[in-house]
């Protein structure tokens, strides 16, 4: 049976936050007299991750996704509940918990700017206490598996967004972690950028059984690499599930373009029992029920002469949107 | 704690903050150039104050000399460690990459306080020496094994609690953001350090021994090297820095609770 490696109970996190009123005497207020208020920014959470998961967690700027990434790796203390990471409390940040997991994130570097990439992972390698023979196995085992070599030797400053992301991902990963917590690891990239960077992600996780859990507002990030989602509307879970079955559930049609070889064709399909979205000339969209699909079109080709026909997936982008601004899924 | 370890990693930390540096070769001759200057400044400086008054608290211009060397080495090593690593620290909490020292497997507080050097305050390290030296034989000062033990204590005890206030100063950064001006203000205090500390009035050497101990981290200093200091003071000197440097390590790790992290 897979073991929980994450396993988060009843977690709540409050900030203080202060609040300041516009122009020059709210200012003035704002210096003497700052109001602050408590803000309960994750609010009773729980749920468990099993070793070699990866989970892609889902929201709105401002949801919480990034401050419950942050309690799971014990940069922030919780306010209330428990957190326990490969049996660690992560808050307490002891040494062998923190040579199981790393954190990148997308938007902040760990790399020294003005020296090649190789400089800093020969400094993570001291500091993870690996030998200069396993460092040196590891850098050119992560280089070729992200496709880097020359980028090794150049000054960060001189490295292009993606080079980059790929060497902080390597001086991430030189201690060979078990956890992996990425913070909106494709920010910016290229979409070749992108999709070697999952890829690499995938493969590591196939070859390392590596736990992952990211945050991403690329859909693409988390459709191929996510098979579990964690939805979080104002700090809240809104769902925790597969995400093939958010899909169904959120769009339980799909969209059939069918090209019939006359107009009379499609004016009969028109007629028929079928739910019409739009007809132009011999082009007919028809909306069809996702468990009725095949039975649906096995009817459409025996009744109709068609001359070729389109099944549109609907947007993800958009159908993950609805889940953004909604509160409670119960699938 | 495993000092194998932490040998191996400052070794790197020299190693890449040298190259670091070495990158911008201007800047490094800038540097140096500016270190040689600003000590015959303060040594002009020095001498204008004794010119018509042959003492100043009690001290000639060749004794006031020694404070000026002691004031030289700490200023070294204040630009070769703390001023690149301590104001550092405020950079950390504000854009937030003080999460990727927290989560490496090392003591934050040594990665933070040692991971940069600035090798042009290497250059007035060796100056402040070398006046240092020269004190000592204008003074013709003796030199003997409990002498030298006694300058090495009052002068690590000294790098100790400048250590301790900036470091302190710059933890506060947990809570209030931006503390750049409170870490100017010690240093424009420092700068009182160039003069010995019987020229101030009453209050003002009670202010700068209680409330900052700069008379604890030039004059006692000072004061062993031309034999005037009691066995009381350099005690105090040693208590003082050890409360300093004890306080300033149980507030970073309670600071570290309040760490919220900046946003992303």
């Amino acid at each position: 049976m897979v073991q929980n490696i994450i396993d988060v109970r009843n977690l709540s996190k409050s900030f203080d936050i202060s609040s300041k009123e516009p122009g020059l005497k709210g200012t003035i207020k704002h210096f003497f007299r700052r109001k602050t208020k408590s803000l309960k920014v994750i609010k009773d959470i729980s749920f468990e991750i099993k070793e070699g998961e990866i989970v892609g967690f889902l929201g709105a700027n401002g949801a919480g996704k990034t401050t419950i990434l942050k309690m799971l790796c014990g940069l922030i203390y919780p306010s209330e509940g428990s957190i326990f990471v490969s049996g660690y409390l992560p808050y307490r940040r002891k040494e062998n918990f923190l040579k199981n997991i790393t954190l990148i994130m997308g938007q902040k570097q760990q790399l020294i700017w003005d020296l090649p990439p190789i400089e800093s992972f020969y400094l993570n390698a001291s500091i993870y206490d690996l030998d200069k023979f396993e460092a040196k196995r590891r850098i050119k085992k992560l280089s070729e598996m992200l496709e880097i070599d020359e980028e090794l030797f150049i000054p960060v400053r001189k490295l292009s967004l993606g080079q980059r992301m790929k060497s902080e991902l390597l001086a991430a990963l030189i201690h060979e972690p078990n956890i992996l917590f990425l913070d909106e690891p494709t920010l910016g990239l290229d979409i070749n950028a992108q999709r070697n960077l999952r890829k690499f992600l995938q493969e590591y996780n196939k070859e390392t059984n590596a736990t992952i859990c990211l945050t991403s507002h690329y859909m693409k990030d988390i459709t191929s690499l996510c098979k579990r989602v964690i939805c979080v509307h104002e700090g809240a879970i809104s769902y925790d599930g597969k995400l093939d079955l958010l899909l169904k559930k959120l769009s339980p049609v799909k969209e059939i373009l069918i090209v019939c070889r006359s107009e009379e064709d499609a004016i009969k399909l028109e007629n028929s029992s079928f739910t019409v979205k739009n007809k132009i000339k011999n082009e007919i969209t028809i909306k069809i029920e996702n468990n009725s699909i095949i039975s649906s079109l096995k009817t459409i080709l025996n009744n109709f002469d068609i001359e070729d026909l389109f099944i549109n997936e609907p947007p993800i982008d958009e159908i993950i949107g609805r889940v953004l601004i909604k509160k409670d899924y119960d699938i | 704690m495993n000092l194998r370890k932490y040998l191996k990693v400052y070794k790197k930390f020299l190693h890449t903050s040298l190259a670091s540096e070495l990158e911008y070769k201007t800047n490094i001759l800038v540097d140096l150039i500016t270190a040689i200057l600003s000590l015959i400044g303060s040594i002009f400086l020095l001498s204008i104050f004794f010119q018509n008054n042959g003492y100043i608290g009690g001290w000639k211009f060749e004794q006031a000399l020694i404070i000026q060397s002691i004031y030289t080495i700490l200023n070294g090593i204040t630009n070769t460690w703390f001023n690149p690593n301590l104001t550092e620290i405020v950079k950390h909490i504000r854009e937030g990459t003080l999460d990727f020292v927290l989560l490496k497997p090392i003591d934050s507080q040594f990665f933070i306080s040692l991971k940069k050097l600035n090798p042009s305050g290497f250059l007035e390290i060796m100056l402040g020496f070398f006046l240092l030296f020269f004190c000592i034989r204008i003074n013709q000062i003796n030199l003997n094994l409990s002498f030298l033990t006694l300058s090495l204590i009052t002068l690590s005890c000294s790098i100790c609690i400048l250590y301790s206030l900036w470091f302190f100063i710059s933890t506060t950064t947990i809570w209030f953001v931006k503390t750049w001006n409170a870490t100017e203000v010690l240093r424009s205090f420092l700068y009182i350090g160039r003069f010995p500390l019987n020229s101030f009035s009453f209050s003002l050497r009670i202010f700068f021994s209680v409330f900052i101990p700069i008379a604890f981290i030039t004059t006692i200093p000072s004061e062993v090297f031309l034999g005037l200091s009691q066995l009381w003071k350099i005690l105090l000197e040693v208590i003082v820095a050890s409360v300093f440097l004890i306080t300033s390590r149980k507030f970073w790790l309670f600071a570290l609770k309040f760490y919220s992290s900046a946003s992303s």
